[in-house]
Protein backbone atom coordinates (compact mmCIF):
# COMPACT_ATOMS: atom_id res chain seq x y z
CA UNK A 1 0.00 0.00 0.00
CA UNK A 2 2.78 2.40 0.90
CA UNK A 3 5.42 1.03 -1.85
CA UNK A 4 4.77 3.75 -4.59
CA UNK A 5 8.37 2.85 -6.42
CA UNK A 6 10.39 0.36 -6.72
CA UNK A 7 14.68 1.49 -6.43
CA UNK A 8 17.42 -1.13 -6.68
CA UNK A 9 17.85 -2.23 -3.02
CA UNK A 10 15.85 1.34 -1.74
CA UNK A 11 11.94 1.11 -1.52
CA UNK A 12 10.41 4.59 -1.28
CA UNK A 13 7.57 4.38 0.91
CA UNK A 14 4.76 6.99 1.43
CA UNK A 15 6.10 8.52 4.91
CA UNK A 16 9.46 9.31 2.91
CA UNK A 17 7.60 12.22 0.35
CA UNK A 18 7.65 14.70 2.60
CA UNK A 19 11.21 14.32 3.53
CA UNK A 20 11.97 13.88 -0.45
CA UNK A 21 10.05 16.94 -1.10
CA UNK A 22 11.79 18.86 1.50
CA UNK A 23 15.63 18.00 0.27
CA UNK A 24 14.84 18.81 -3.59
CA UNK A 25 13.33 22.38 -2.58
CA UNK A 26 16.46 23.03 -0.03
CA UNK A 27 18.44 21.59 -3.21
CA UNK A 28 16.01 24.33 -5.36
CA UNK A 29 16.60 27.14 -3.10
CA UNK A 30 20.48 26.56 -3.23
CA UNK A 31 21.04 26.34 -7.02
CA UNK A 32 18.45 29.23 -7.23
CA UNK A 33 21.92 31.89 -7.96
CA UNK A 34 23.01 29.84 -10.62
CA UNK A 35 20.06 30.18 -12.91
CA UNK A 36 18.03 33.27 -11.76
CA UNK A 37 18.67 37.24 -11.33
CA UNK A 38 18.89 39.30 -8.19
CA UNK A 39 15.36 39.92 -8.22
CA UNK A 40 14.86 36.24 -7.67
CA UNK A 41 17.05 35.97 -5.26
CA UNK A 42 15.78 39.42 -3.41
CA UNK A 43 11.31 37.78 -3.67
CA UNK A 44 13.14 34.62 -1.96
CA UNK A 45 14.62 36.72 0.59
CA UNK A 46 11.66 38.94 1.37
CA UNK A 47 9.40 35.22 1.10
CA UNK A 48 11.94 34.10 4.02
CA UNK A 49 12.03 37.12 6.21
CA UNK A 50 8.11 36.93 6.02
CA UNK A 51 8.51 32.98 6.88
CA UNK A 52 10.28 33.81 10.31
CA UNK A 53 8.10 36.43 11.12
CA UNK A 54 5.01 34.05 10.74
CA UNK A 55 6.99 31.44 12.58
CA UNK A 56 7.07 34.03 15.58
CA UNK A 57 3.52 35.21 15.08
CA UNK A 58 2.17 31.28 14.79
CA UNK A 59 4.27 30.04 17.93
CA UNK A 60 2.33 32.72 20.25
CA UNK A 61 -0.61 32.53 18.14
CA UNK A 62 -1.10 28.58 17.39
CA UNK A 63 1.14 26.98 19.38
CA UNK A 64 0.54 29.36 22.78
CA UNK A 65 -2.87 30.94 21.84
CA UNK A 66 -1.80 34.65 22.25
CA UNK A 67 -2.44 37.19 19.60
CA UNK A 68 0.40 39.81 19.16
CA UNK A 69 0.12 42.94 16.58
CA UNK A 70 3.54 43.66 17.80
CA UNK A 71 5.51 41.48 16.51
CA UNK A 72 6.68 43.91 14.30
CA UNK A 73 7.96 45.65 16.63
CA UNK A 74 10.70 43.20 17.14
CA UNK A 75 11.60 43.31 13.11
CA UNK A 76 12.03 47.15 13.44
CA UNK A 77 14.02 46.91 17.09
CA UNK A 78 16.39 44.26 14.84
CA UNK A 79 16.29 46.50 11.58
CA UNK A 80 17.24 49.28 13.55
CA UNK A 81 20.27 47.27 15.99
CA UNK A 82 21.44 45.91 13.38
CA UNK A 83 22.26 49.16 10.80
CA UNK A 84 23.24 50.80 13.57
CA UNK A 85 26.10 48.40 14.27
CA UNK A 86 27.40 48.30 11.25
CA UNK A 87 27.15 51.67 10.72
CA UNK A 88 28.53 52.69 13.52
CA UNK A 89 31.30 50.20 13.28
CA UNK A 90 34.94 51.56 11.63
CA UNK A 91 35.34 47.91 9.97
CA UNK A 92 31.67 46.54 9.48
CA UNK A 93 31.27 43.04 10.55
CA UNK A 94 28.10 40.90 9.85
CA UNK A 95 28.57 38.82 12.83
CA UNK A 96 28.46 41.92 15.26
CA UNK A 97 25.52 43.33 13.15
CA UNK A 98 23.65 39.70 13.62
CA UNK A 99 24.31 38.83 17.40
CA UNK A 100 25.10 42.34 18.64
CA UNK A 101 21.32 42.46 17.05
CA UNK A 102 19.96 39.39 18.74
CA UNK A 103 21.27 40.71 21.85
CA UNK A 104 19.44 43.65 21.94
CA UNK A 105 16.12 42.38 20.75
CA UNK A 106 16.58 39.69 23.44
CA UNK A 107 16.70 42.03 26.28
CA UNK A 108 13.85 44.13 24.67
CA UNK A 109 11.59 41.00 24.21
CA UNK A 110 12.30 40.45 27.90
CA UNK A 111 11.27 43.75 28.99
CA UNK A 112 7.78 44.29 27.20
CA UNK A 113 7.63 40.81 27.15
CA UNK A 114 7.36 41.15 31.05
CA UNK A 115 5.39 43.93 30.71
CA UNK A 116 2.73 42.40 28.11
CA UNK A 117 2.14 39.00 29.36
CA UNK A 118 0.52 39.22 32.29
CA UNK A 119 -2.35 40.30 30.15
CA UNK A 120 -4.05 37.41 27.62
CA UNK A 121 -6.61 37.62 24.35
CA UNK A 122 -7.47 41.00 22.98
CA UNK A 123 -5.67 42.58 26.01
CA UNK A 124 -2.68 40.95 24.88
CA UNK A 125 -3.72 42.14 21.46
CA UNK A 126 -3.82 45.59 22.31
CA UNK A 127 -1.20 46.51 24.33
CA UNK A 128 1.46 44.91 21.81
CA UNK A 129 -0.17 46.84 19.39
CA UNK A 130 0.17 50.06 21.40
CA UNK A 131 4.10 49.18 22.11
CA UNK A 132 4.39 48.43 18.48
CA UNK A 133 3.23 51.96 17.43
CA UNK A 134 4.79 53.29 20.11
CA UNK A 135 8.33 52.23 18.50
CA UNK A 136 6.74 53.57 15.23
CA UNK A 137 6.29 56.94 16.50
CA UNK A 138 9.67 56.92 18.56
CA UNK A 139 11.80 55.67 14.92
CA UNK A 140 10.02 58.66 13.51
CA UNK A 141 10.59 61.54 15.90
CA UNK A 142 14.13 60.80 17.29
CA UNK A 143 15.58 62.51 14.22
CA UNK A 144 19.07 62.55 15.55
CA UNK A 145 19.47 58.58 15.86
CA UNK A 146 17.29 57.08 13.78
CA UNK A 147 17.10 59.49 10.89
CA UNK A 148 13.47 59.79 11.72
CA UNK A 149 10.87 59.46 8.32
CA UNK A 150 14.00 59.83 5.84
CA UNK A 151 15.53 56.67 8.20
CA UNK A 152 18.69 55.45 7.57
CA UNK A 153 20.23 55.17 4.70
CA UNK A 154 23.44 53.79 3.37
CA UNK A 155 23.52 50.72 5.87
CA UNK A 156 27.32 48.62 4.65
CA UNK A 157 26.48 45.06 3.80
CA UNK A 158 29.75 44.35 5.84
CA UNK A 159 31.60 41.22 4.84
CA UNK A 160 31.00 37.60 6.96
CA UNK A 161 34.44 37.36 8.67
CA UNK A 162 36.02 36.00 11.50
CA UNK A 163 39.42 38.01 11.88
CA UNK A 164 42.85 36.06 10.83
CA UNK A 165 40.05 32.90 10.08
CA UNK A 166 37.72 33.75 7.03
CA UNK A 167 36.20 36.85 5.43
CA UNK A 168 33.81 36.58 2.46
CA UNK A 169 32.29 39.58 0.42
CA UNK A 170 28.61 39.76 0.85
CA UNK A 171 28.36 42.84 -1.86
CA UNK A 172 27.03 40.55 -4.53
CA UNK A 173 23.75 40.02 -3.49
CA UNK A 174 23.88 36.04 -4.47
CA UNK A 175 26.53 35.56 -1.45
CA UNK A 176 23.99 37.60 1.20
CA UNK A 177 21.35 35.37 -0.64
CA UNK A 178 23.18 32.60 1.16
CA UNK A 179 23.83 33.83 4.08
CA UNK A 180 20.23 34.49 4.65
CA UNK A 181 19.11 31.23 3.41
CA UNK A 182 21.63 29.48 5.69
CA UNK A 183 20.86 30.97 8.83
CA UNK A 184 16.92 30.70 7.74
CA UNK A 185 16.88 26.81 7.45
CA UNK A 186 19.04 26.48 10.68
CA UNK A 187 16.02 28.65 12.62
CA UNK A 188 13.05 27.10 10.77
CA UNK A 189 15.28 23.46 11.81
CA UNK A 190 15.46 24.88 15.14
CA UNK A 191 11.45 25.78 15.70
CA UNK A 192 10.79 22.33 14.62
CA UNK A 193 12.93 20.85 17.25
CA UNK A 194 11.75 23.79 19.99
CA UNK A 195 7.98 22.83 19.03
CA UNK A 196 8.02 19.15 19.90
CA UNK A 197 10.09 19.38 22.70
CA UNK A 198 8.89 19.60 26.43
CA UNK A 199 9.15 23.54 26.04
CA UNK A 200 6.38 23.39 23.18
CA UNK A 201 4.22 21.05 24.86
CA UNK A 202 4.34 23.38 27.51
CA UNK A 203 3.41 26.22 25.06
CA UNK A 204 0.48 24.14 23.89
CA UNK A 205 -0.74 23.30 27.68
CA UNK A 206 -1.01 27.29 27.71
CA UNK A 207 -2.87 27.66 25.10
CA UNK A 208 -5.49 24.61 25.49
CA UNK A 209 -5.47 25.35 29.74
CA UNK A 210 -3.72 27.92 31.60
CA UNK A 211 -5.11 27.12 35.04
CA UNK A 212 -4.14 23.21 34.69
CA UNK A 213 -0.91 24.06 33.51
CA UNK A 214 0.04 25.37 36.96
CA UNK A 215 -1.14 22.25 38.61
CA UNK A 216 0.90 20.14 36.33
CA UNK A 217 3.78 22.06 38.58
CA UNK A 218 5.13 24.44 35.41
CA UNK A 219 5.04 27.93 36.10
CA UNK A 220 2.34 29.92 33.80
CA UNK A 221 4.17 33.18 34.13
CA UNK A 222 8.25 32.26 33.49
CA UNK A 223 6.54 29.89 30.50
CA UNK A 224 4.90 32.70 28.76
CA UNK A 225 7.51 35.12 29.33
CA UNK A 226 9.88 32.59 27.42
CA UNK A 227 7.74 32.13 24.64
CA UNK A 228 7.57 35.72 23.88
CA UNK A 229 11.21 35.99 23.68
CA UNK A 230 11.82 33.49 21.36
CA UNK A 231 8.96 34.46 18.95
CA UNK A 232 10.97 38.19 19.50
CA UNK A 233 14.03 36.97 18.17
CA UNK A 234 12.23 35.20 15.54
CA UNK A 235 10.94 38.32 14.57
CA UNK A 236 14.14 40.57 15.29
CA UNK A 237 15.92 37.94 13.24
CA UNK A 238 14.38 38.44 10.01
CA UNK A 239 14.86 41.95 11.10
CA UNK A 240 18.29 41.67 11.19
CA UNK A 241 18.38 40.03 7.67
CA UNK A 242 16.47 42.59 6.26
CA UNK A 243 18.26 45.58 7.06
CA UNK A 244 22.02 44.92 5.30
CA UNK A 245 20.13 43.85 2.18
CA UNK A 246 17.85 46.31 1.91
CA UNK A 247 20.65 49.13 3.05
CA UNK A 248 18.02 51.40 3.38
CA UNK A 249 15.60 51.91 6.59
CA UNK A 250 12.74 53.76 7.50
CA UNK A 251 9.82 53.98 10.43
CA UNK A 252 7.71 52.07 7.86
CA UNK A 253 9.08 49.05 9.44
CA UNK A 254 7.63 48.93 12.87
CA UNK A 255 4.19 49.73 11.60
CA UNK A 256 1.27 47.85 12.35
CA UNK A 257 0.90 46.96 9.37
CA UNK A 258 4.28 44.66 9.56
CA UNK A 259 2.92 42.65 12.40
CA UNK A 260 -0.14 41.81 10.48
CA UNK A 261 1.35 40.48 6.98
CA UNK A 262 2.95 37.23 9.28
CA UNK A 263 -0.84 36.90 10.79
CA UNK A 264 -2.50 36.87 7.36
CA UNK A 265 -0.24 34.45 6.31
CA UNK A 266 -0.28 32.31 9.35
CA UNK A 267 -4.55 32.59 8.98
CA UNK A 268 -3.47 31.20 5.07
CA UNK A 269 -1.48 28.51 5.68
CA UNK A 270 -2.97 27.55 9.14
CA UNK A 271 -1.55 27.23 12.78
CA UNK A 272 0.32 24.15 11.85
CA UNK A 273 4.92 24.00 11.84
CA UNK A 274 4.08 24.24 8.04
CA UNK A 275 1.30 26.48 7.21
CA UNK A 276 3.12 29.87 8.00
CA UNK A 277 5.46 28.84 5.65
CA UNK A 278 3.33 27.94 2.95
CA UNK A 279 0.96 30.72 4.13
CA UNK A 280 3.73 33.04 3.81
CA UNK A 281 5.06 31.62 0.28
CA UNK A 282 1.74 32.21 -1.12
CA UNK A 283 0.46 35.77 0.52
CA UNK A 284 4.21 36.87 -1.06
CA UNK A 285 3.71 35.52 -4.59
CA UNK A 286 -0.23 36.81 -4.73
CA UNK A 287 0.52 40.09 -3.68
CA UNK A 288 3.25 40.57 -5.83
CA UNK A 289 1.49 39.22 -9.22
CA UNK A 290 -1.36 41.74 -8.42
CA UNK A 291 0.70 44.31 -7.35
CA UNK A 292 2.21 44.07 -11.36
CA UNK A 293 -1.10 44.79 -12.65
CA UNK A 294 -2.80 47.60 -10.36
CA UNK A 295 -1.66 50.22 -7.59
CA UNK A 296 -4.89 48.85 -6.05
CA UNK A 297 -3.63 45.91 -5.11
CA UNK A 298 -4.89 45.79 -1.63
CA UNK A 299 -8.40 45.01 -2.81
CA UNK A 300 -8.39 41.77 -5.02
CA UNK A 301 -5.63 40.84 -1.67
CA UNK A 302 -8.16 41.31 0.35
CA UNK A 303 -10.90 39.91 -1.66
CA UNK A 304 -8.83 36.58 -2.06
CA UNK A 305 -8.12 36.38 1.86
CA UNK A 306 -11.57 36.59 2.69
CA UNK A 307 -11.90 33.22 0.44
CA UNK A 308 -9.51 31.86 1.50
CA UNK A 309 -9.79 31.99 5.09
CA UNK A 310 -13.35 31.27 4.84
CA UNK A 311 -13.30 28.48 2.71
CA UNK A 312 -10.35 26.86 4.28
CA UNK A 313 -10.60 26.49 7.58
CA UNK A 314 -8.00 25.89 9.95
CA UNK A 315 -5.68 27.40 7.07
CA UNK A 316 -4.34 25.52 3.91
CA UNK A 317 -2.24 23.20 5.42
CA UNK A 318 -4.62 22.51 8.22
CA UNK A 319 -7.77 21.53 5.72
CA UNK A 320 -4.66 19.18 3.43
CA UNK A 321 -4.14 17.71 7.02
CA UNK A 322 -7.45 17.08 8.63
CA UNK A 323 -9.18 16.33 4.97
CA UNK A 324 -7.61 16.06 1.90
CA UNK A 325 -4.62 13.85 2.78
CA UNK A 326 -6.77 11.24 4.39
CA UNK A 327 -9.14 11.01 1.72
CA UNK A 328 -6.50 10.46 -0.91
CA UNK A 329 -4.97 7.51 1.72
CA UNK A 330 -8.35 6.06 1.75
CA UNK A 331 -8.34 6.22 -2.22
CA UNK A 332 -5.26 4.51 -2.73
CA UNK A 333 -5.65 1.66 -0.09
CA UNK A 334 -9.12 0.91 -1.09
CA UNK A 335 -7.93 0.37 -4.79
CA UNK A 336 -4.71 -1.92 -3.39
CA UNK A 337 -7.71 -3.89 -1.33
CA UNK A 338 -9.14 -4.73 -5.24
CA UNK B 1 0.02 9.07 61.66
CA UNK B 2 2.36 12.11 60.74
CA UNK B 3 0.15 14.80 59.95
CA UNK B 4 -0.06 16.25 55.74
CA UNK B 5 -1.90 19.27 55.98
CA UNK B 6 -3.28 21.86 58.41
CA UNK B 7 -5.47 24.92 58.22
CA UNK B 8 -5.29 27.54 60.95
CA UNK B 9 -8.14 29.84 60.98
CA UNK B 10 -8.48 29.83 56.94
CA UNK B 11 -10.80 32.69 56.32
CA UNK B 12 -11.74 34.01 52.70
CA UNK B 13 -14.03 37.22 51.60
CA UNK B 14 -15.21 37.62 48.34
CA UNK B 15 -16.09 41.11 48.67
CA UNK B 16 -18.76 41.21 51.63
CA UNK B 17 -19.61 37.57 51.20
CA UNK B 18 -17.81 35.23 54.50
CA UNK B 19 -16.76 32.02 51.97
CA UNK B 20 -14.48 30.60 54.78
CA UNK B 21 -15.30 31.36 58.37
CA UNK B 22 -12.18 30.87 60.04
CA UNK B 23 -11.72 26.95 59.11
CA UNK B 24 -9.22 24.95 61.55
CA UNK B 25 -8.68 21.28 60.10
CA UNK B 26 -5.49 18.59 60.56
CA UNK B 27 -5.35 16.49 58.29
CA UNK B 28 -3.12 13.23 58.61
CA UNK B 29 -1.49 10.92 55.90
CA UNK B 30 -3.10 8.15 54.80
CA UNK B 31 -6.56 8.65 55.87
CA UNK B 32 -8.94 8.78 53.23
CA UNK B 33 -11.10 12.01 53.97
CA UNK B 34 -14.33 12.92 52.34
CA UNK B 35 -15.95 16.52 52.45
CA UNK B 36 -19.49 17.01 51.88
CA UNK B 37 -22.03 19.82 52.13
CA UNK B 38 -24.63 21.49 50.12
CA UNK B 39 -24.13 23.67 47.36
CA UNK B 40 -22.15 26.86 48.00
CA UNK B 41 -20.67 25.23 51.55
CA UNK B 42 -17.47 26.16 50.94
CA UNK B 43 -15.78 23.00 49.79
CA UNK B 44 -14.12 24.29 46.69
CA UNK B 45 -13.09 27.46 47.46
CA UNK B 46 -11.50 25.46 50.68
CA UNK B 47 -9.47 23.39 48.09
CA UNK B 48 -8.59 26.53 46.18
CA UNK B 49 -6.96 27.73 49.28
CA UNK B 50 -5.01 24.37 50.05
CA UNK B 51 -3.89 24.69 46.60
CA UNK B 52 -2.85 28.03 45.26
CA UNK B 53 -5.92 29.46 42.85
CA UNK B 54 -6.82 31.89 45.33
CA UNK B 55 -5.54 33.88 48.41
CA UNK B 56 -6.96 33.53 52.05
CA UNK B 57 -8.28 36.82 53.66
CA UNK B 58 -6.97 35.28 56.64
CA UNK B 59 -5.77 32.32 58.29
CA UNK B 60 -2.58 30.15 57.71
CA UNK B 61 -2.23 26.62 56.24
CA UNK B 62 0.72 24.20 56.66
CA UNK B 63 1.66 21.47 54.24
CA UNK B 64 4.17 18.72 56.25
CA UNK B 65 4.47 21.41 58.76
CA UNK B 66 5.89 23.68 56.07
CA UNK B 67 4.56 27.19 55.85
CA UNK B 68 2.35 27.18 52.09
CA UNK B 69 0.01 30.04 52.66
CA UNK B 70 1.54 32.46 50.18
CA UNK B 71 2.60 29.75 48.02
CA UNK B 72 2.20 30.16 44.49
CA UNK B 73 0.02 26.84 42.69
CA UNK B 74 3.32 25.59 41.15
CA UNK B 75 5.43 25.95 44.10
CA UNK B 76 2.57 23.95 45.90
CA UNK B 77 2.32 20.77 43.14
CA UNK B 78 5.78 20.24 42.94
CA UNK B 79 5.99 20.01 47.15
CA UNK B 80 3.51 16.90 46.45
CA UNK B 81 -0.14 18.78 46.17
CA UNK B 82 -2.37 17.56 43.50
CA UNK B 83 -5.83 17.85 42.44
CA UNK B 84 -8.61 17.47 39.73
CA UNK B 85 -11.16 19.23 38.45
CA UNK B 86 -15.18 19.78 38.84
CA UNK B 87 -15.07 21.16 35.98
CA UNK B 88 -13.23 19.36 33.45
CA UNK B 89 -9.73 21.13 33.31
CA UNK B 90 -7.27 18.92 30.29
CA UNK B 91 -5.83 20.07 27.97
CA UNK B 92 -8.57 19.01 24.91
CA UNK B 93 -5.89 19.91 21.87
CA UNK B 94 -3.52 17.58 22.90
CA UNK B 95 -3.07 13.94 23.19
CA UNK B 96 -3.85 11.33 25.85
CA UNK B 97 -0.74 10.85 26.17
CA UNK B 98 0.85 13.99 25.81
CA UNK B 99 -1.77 15.51 29.15
CA UNK B 100 -0.03 13.29 31.30
CA UNK B 101 3.54 13.75 29.89
CA UNK B 102 3.37 17.78 31.06
CA UNK B 103 3.19 16.93 34.56
CA UNK B 104 5.09 14.10 34.38
CA UNK B 105 8.07 16.30 32.25
CA UNK B 106 7.66 18.42 35.15
CA UNK B 107 8.16 15.92 37.73
CA UNK B 108 11.15 14.87 36.49
CA UNK B 109 12.43 18.41 35.97
CA UNK B 110 12.44 17.77 32.11
CA UNK B 111 9.71 20.80 31.06
CA UNK B 112 12.29 23.00 29.45
CA UNK B 113 13.91 21.32 27.43
CA UNK B 114 13.66 22.89 23.87
CA UNK B 115 16.00 20.32 21.51
CA UNK B 116 14.69 16.93 22.28
CA UNK B 117 11.62 15.62 21.73
CA UNK B 118 9.26 15.13 24.27
CA UNK B 119 9.35 11.35 24.26
CA UNK B 120 12.71 11.22 24.53
CA UNK B 121 12.85 10.96 28.12
CA UNK B 122 12.61 7.38 29.35
CA UNK B 123 12.02 7.49 32.59
CA UNK B 124 9.41 10.04 31.50
CA UNK B 125 7.73 7.44 29.52
CA UNK B 126 7.92 4.54 31.58
CA UNK B 127 6.08 7.41 34.42
CA UNK B 128 3.76 8.14 32.21
CA UNK B 129 2.77 4.62 30.99
CA UNK B 130 2.50 3.14 34.78
CA UNK B 131 0.19 6.61 35.28
CA UNK B 132 -2.69 5.85 31.89
CA UNK B 133 -2.09 2.10 32.86
CA UNK B 134 -3.56 2.86 36.43
CA UNK B 135 -6.65 5.07 34.82
CA UNK B 136 -7.01 2.73 32.17
CA UNK B 137 -6.14 4.90 29.60
CA UNK B 138 -3.16 3.24 27.82
CA UNK B 139 -5.39 1.94 24.51
CA UNK B 140 -6.45 5.74 24.16
CA UNK B 141 -2.61 7.24 24.44
CA UNK B 142 -3.01 8.31 20.96
CA UNK B 143 -6.51 10.32 20.80
CA UNK B 144 -6.90 13.92 21.06
CA UNK B 145 -8.64 14.60 24.67
CA UNK B 146 -11.07 16.47 23.59
CA UNK B 147 -12.58 13.71 21.83
CA UNK B 148 -12.75 11.24 24.70
CA UNK B 149 -16.09 10.22 26.14
CA UNK B 150 -17.30 11.77 29.39
CA UNK B 151 -16.67 8.94 31.38
CA UNK B 152 -13.04 8.59 29.83
CA UNK B 153 -12.13 12.40 30.98
CA UNK B 154 -12.66 12.22 34.18
CA UNK B 155 -10.44 9.67 34.37
CA UNK B 156 -7.82 11.98 32.56
CA UNK B 157 -8.05 14.44 34.64
CA UNK B 158 -7.95 12.30 37.81
CA UNK B 159 -4.51 10.69 35.43
CA UNK B 160 -2.79 14.63 35.06
CA UNK B 161 -3.54 15.23 38.70
CA UNK B 162 -1.44 11.88 39.67
CA UNK B 163 0.77 12.38 37.16
CA UNK B 164 2.62 14.52 39.27
CA UNK B 165 3.20 11.67 42.17
CA UNK B 166 1.40 13.69 44.51
CA UNK B 167 2.05 13.12 48.31
CA UNK B 168 -1.91 14.73 48.90
CA UNK B 169 -4.31 14.45 46.12
CA UNK B 170 -7.60 16.12 46.18
CA UNK B 171 -10.50 15.13 43.48
CA UNK B 172 -12.86 17.19 43.52
CA UNK B 173 -16.48 15.55 42.28
CA UNK B 174 -14.18 12.76 40.63
CA UNK B 175 -17.56 10.83 39.61
CA UNK B 176 -19.84 13.71 38.85
CA UNK B 177 -21.55 13.40 35.47
CA UNK B 178 -20.89 9.70 35.20
CA UNK B 179 -23.09 6.84 34.36
CA UNK B 180 -22.97 4.32 36.52
CA UNK B 181 -20.48 1.66 35.42
CA UNK B 182 -17.99 4.44 34.88
CA UNK B 183 -18.37 5.33 38.71
CA UNK B 184 -17.28 2.03 39.84
CA UNK B 185 -14.58 2.17 37.70
CA UNK B 186 -13.37 5.50 39.44
CA UNK B 187 -13.99 4.25 43.07
CA UNK B 188 -12.09 1.02 42.19
CA UNK B 189 -9.29 3.13 41.31
CA UNK B 190 -9.56 5.52 43.92
CA UNK B 191 -9.44 2.45 46.32
CA UNK B 192 -6.44 0.66 44.58
CA UNK B 193 -4.58 4.18 44.77
CA UNK B 194 -5.69 5.07 48.68
CA UNK B 195 -4.14 1.02 49.55
CA UNK B 196 -1.07 1.60 47.91
CA UNK B 197 -0.40 4.23 50.48
CA UNK B 198 1.69 6.54 48.49
CA UNK B 199 -1.27 9.20 47.72
CA UNK B 200 -3.83 10.83 50.53
CA UNK B 201 -6.77 11.67 49.05
CA UNK B 202 -9.02 14.09 50.41
CA UNK B 203 -12.14 13.96 48.21
CA UNK B 204 -15.62 16.81 47.64
CA UNK B 205 -18.51 14.42 46.79
CA UNK B 206 -22.11 14.98 46.54
CA UNK B 207 -22.97 10.84 45.66
CA UNK B 208 -23.47 9.55 49.14
CA UNK B 209 -22.67 5.94 47.72
CA UNK B 210 -19.37 6.73 46.84
CA UNK B 211 -18.61 8.95 50.27
CA UNK B 212 -19.86 5.98 52.81
CA UNK B 213 -17.70 3.32 50.69
CA UNK B 214 -14.64 5.37 50.57
CA UNK B 215 -14.13 7.38 53.42
CA UNK B 216 -12.23 6.70 56.73
CA UNK B 217 -13.17 10.10 58.05
CA UNK B 218 -16.11 12.58 56.64
CA UNK B 219 -15.94 16.21 57.24
CA UNK B 220 -19.51 18.37 56.49
CA UNK B 221 -19.11 21.54 55.60
CA UNK B 222 -22.31 24.39 55.95
CA UNK B 223 -22.11 27.92 55.00
CA UNK B 224 -17.60 28.22 54.95
CA UNK B 225 -17.41 26.50 58.42
CA UNK B 226 -16.74 22.73 59.80
CA UNK B 227 -20.50 21.40 60.96
CA UNK B 228 -19.37 17.85 62.00
CA UNK B 229 -16.14 16.07 61.17
CA UNK B 230 -14.85 11.93 62.59
CA UNK B 231 -15.38 8.87 61.53
CA UNK B 232 -18.31 7.92 58.92
CA UNK B 233 -20.18 6.33 61.06
CA UNK B 234 -20.64 8.69 64.16
CA UNK B 235 -20.92 11.54 61.12
CA UNK B 236 -23.87 9.67 59.91
CA UNK B 237 -26.09 9.68 62.78
CA UNK B 238 -25.09 13.51 63.92
CA UNK B 239 -28.47 14.95 64.60
CA UNK B 240 -28.07 17.98 62.92
CA UNK B 241 -25.92 16.82 59.79
CA UNK B 242 -29.28 14.76 59.09
CA UNK B 243 -31.32 17.98 59.18
CA UNK B 244 -29.18 19.92 57.26
CA UNK B 245 -27.79 17.91 54.64
CA UNK B 246 -28.42 14.10 54.67
CA UNK B 247 -32.29 14.50 54.87
CA UNK B 248 -34.56 12.32 57.40
CA UNK B 249 -34.07 9.01 54.93
CA UNK B 250 -30.02 8.27 55.53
Amino acid sequence: MSKLQNFSGFTLKREHIPFALLIALIIFLLVVPQFFGDYILYMIMRILMLCLLALSVNLLLGYTGLLSFGQGMFYAIGAYACAKILMGMESPSLFAGLFGALAIVAVASLILGFLSIRHTAIYFAMITLCFGMMLYALLEKWEGFTGGDDGLMGIPRAPLEIPHLFSINMAPLGNYYYFVLILSLIAIFVFYRLVHSPLGLSFQGLRDSEQRVSFTGISVMKTRLLCFVIAGLYAGLAGVLFTPMEQTLTPVVSHWSTSTEPIIAVLIGGMTFSGPLVGSVIYFIVKDVIFRYTIYWMLPLGIIIVILVMTLRGGLMGTLQRGVLPWIRSRLSGKEEQ
Amino acid sequence: MSEILRAEGLTKYFGDFLAIDGVSLSFESGVLTSIIGPNGAGKTTLINLFTGSLRPSKGKAYFKGKDITRLPTDKRIKEGISRSFQIMTIFPKLTVKQNVQLPALALFGENRGFWAKADDHSSVAEWVEEVLKQVVLWEERDVLAGELSHGDMRLLEMGIALASKPELCFLDEPSSGMNPGERTKVLELIKTLASKGETTFIIIEHDMDVVFSLSDRLIVMNKGAILADGEVGQVRENKEVREIYLGEEV
